[in-house]
């Protein structure tokens, strides 16, 4: 099956500054993929090659076995992107606008789709509003529809839930999901790891233009398996004797320490007690995708 | 197909929403143009045998007002999508180079000849206006507004803010369209100014033109065709690959 994204060997620089270094990638059709990573990352740089947005310097870039440079149009007929800024023409109502996207990627008779799109994003209502008027949600839901007029069967979301309320989240990842069960490709971008890690089955992680990190989500949380410990102590300094530990210094006194066993919780008390340093607060949890994308951060 | 009807039309609600601005202001412009000057020089300044200097004011002004409003609408349409950041829309969809570039051209084309149209029904009520040739009228007025589409289009693409779209405006387009006839025939400059004239391709624009209303005009409309056809297609050219290029637009 020819796949959904191929991204080989990709090279872009902007002056002196290199965005992207030898980008390799392959997303299969129908998967749910998360690209992660820090802002400035490329992760946005790396879509808007997808989308024909900018040129890559060297590599090819294909969407559904299209060649995003040689094979423009074709490649944006499979790919829908719903933009990280809340852009939009103030000259036009929600309808208006849907209507002329939709006829840039040459449909006219799909008002049942957009229907279905605008009444799922919870939309219908603000049909005939400008979109000047409409709170900053609801123009996210507008781009959101946007993106999908044509039904694409590649969908990128880049950062779609920044600065959107829990209500919306749901309702879009709900919609996402369904989408993904029908058989389209979604691949995600979001600074709210959970979200990645409940959504998604595979991870890429970019750090400084390259990708350091592409697997499964459940073999990153696998590899990064352990314990994080949270400490709050009156103190922001740690005894010497708990040097050997990973741990991090967070703010106001809180220490978070790595761990690879339970075990080892009561040694690190204890030695606290030692120290005379009384503990505030403490909270145990298991490694997820969020301790998975630090360690890569820091340590890639 | 549907793309580029699509785009030409969103183009073309673009300036309707806002027709008193876009189409209403300038015939008004015009308007004041014409009253004043023809009150001031009609009886002092004798351009062709007779044929009055309101009548021969009328497509002089009209003419101005299609190149500027076609200038106008490509460059602001361009530049208030870049800034605004919703050209991202019209970029990721699958339309052609050449259906961006002939949807823009044609949109500002009309609005240019819509706003002429305006400004000569509106004169009627001032001056009776003949028209030896109307062929002629409508070729110039669609090749200039072609051509002042073209210069708006690399204006608004060349620009990153509002104010270096009026500096193109200000400071090359309303001099070059002032300096052409609209206001005088080039017979009645020195000879040196004539030779500067004629070097202006907005001059054989407006000469054109007016040769399509009294049959007379300062250079023979073949020449100014000529003139005029190929500056349009040698911008349109240019306007065509700056788009292909992704100049300024896909960076």
């Amino acid at each position: 099956m020819i796949p959904a994204l191929e991204i080989k060997g990709i090279n872009k620089s902007f002056g002196p500054m290199r965005a992207l270094s030898d980008i390799n990638l392959t997303v299969d059709q129908g998967e749910f993929f998360a690209l992660l990573g820090p802002n400035g990352a490329g992760k946005t740089t790396l879509i808007s090659i997808l989308a024909g947005l900018c040129v890559a310097d060297s590599g090819l870039a294909k969407i559904m076995g299209k060649n995003v440079v040689v094979d423009y149009q074709s490649a944006r007929m499979n790919l829908g992107v719903v933009p990280q800024e809340l852009v939009y023409d103030p000259f036009f109502t929600v309808r208006e606008i849907l209507k002329i996207q939709s006829g840039y990627f040459g449909n006219r008779g799909n008002t049942e789709w957009i229907e279905e799109v605008t009444n799922s994003l919870g939309l219908l209502d603000k049909m005939d509003q400008n979109m000047r008027t409409l709170s900053g949600g609801m123009k996210r839901r507008v781009l959101v529809a946007q993106a999908l007029v044509h039904k694409p069967p590649v969908i990128i979301l880049d950062e779609p839930t920044a600065g959107v309320d829990v209500e919306l989240r749901k309702s879009l990842w709900k919609f996402m999901k369904n989408l993904n069960s029908q058989g389209h490709t979604i691949v995600l971008t979001t600074h709210y790891l959970e979200e990645a890690e409940t959504l998604c089955k595979r991870v890429g992680m970019l750090k400084q233009g390259r990708l350091a990190l592409l697997d499964t989500t459940q073999n990153l949380l696998k590899r990064f398996s352990g314990i994080s410990l949270s400490v709050k102590t009156t103190s922001s300094a740690m005894p010497k004797s708990l040097d050997h530990y990973s741990m991090d210094f967070l703010s106001d006194g809180e220490w978070v320490f790595r761990l690879s066993d339970y075990s080892e919780v009561e040694g690190i008390l204890e030695e606290l007690r030692k120290a005379n340093l009384p503990v505030k607060s403490l909270s145990l949890r298991e490694a997820d995708l969020e301790d998975v994308f630090f360690s890569v951060i820091k340590d890639n | 197909m549907v793309g580029f009807s699509t785009l030409l039309y969103k183009e073309l609600l673009r300036f309707w929403r806002v027709v008193f601005q876009t189409v209403a202001a300038p015939i008004l412009t015009a308007l004041l143009y014409l009253l004043i000057f023809s009150h001031v020089l009609q009886d002092r300044v004798t351009v062709y045998n007779g044929i009055s200097y309101t009548a021969f004011l009328v497509p002089g002004l009209a003419m101005m007002s299609v190149l500027q409003n076609a200038f106008s609408n490509g460059s602001s349409s361009i530049i208030q999508s870049k800034v605004t950041g919703n050209i991202v829309f019209l970029l990721l969809a699958p339309l052609s180079h050449f259906q961006f570039f002939l949807a823009y051209v044609l949109a500002s084309t009309i609005r240019g000849v819509s706003v002429g149209i305006g400004v000569i029904l509106a004169s009627t009520v001032f001056v009776s206006i003949s028209m030896e040739s109307p062929i002629w009228i409508v070729v110039f007025s669609v090749l200039g507004a072609g051509i002042l589409a073209c210069l708006g289009l690399i204006a608004g693409i060349w620009a990153d803010k509002f104010d270096q779209v009026a500096v193109f405006q200000n400071f090359i387009i309303m001099p070059m369209t002032f300096l052409s006839g609209v206001f005088y025939s080039i017979h009645s400059l020195p000879d040196f100014w004539q030779q500067v004239s004629r070097s202006n391709p907005f001059f054989y624009m407006i000469d054109g033109f007016r040769y399509g209303f009294f049959g007379e005009s300062d250079v023979s409309p073949l020449i100014s065709f000529l003139v005029v056809g190929s500056v349009f297609l040698a911008l349109s050219f240019v306007t065509f690959n700056i788009i292909k290029s992704g100049y300024k637009l896909r960076n």
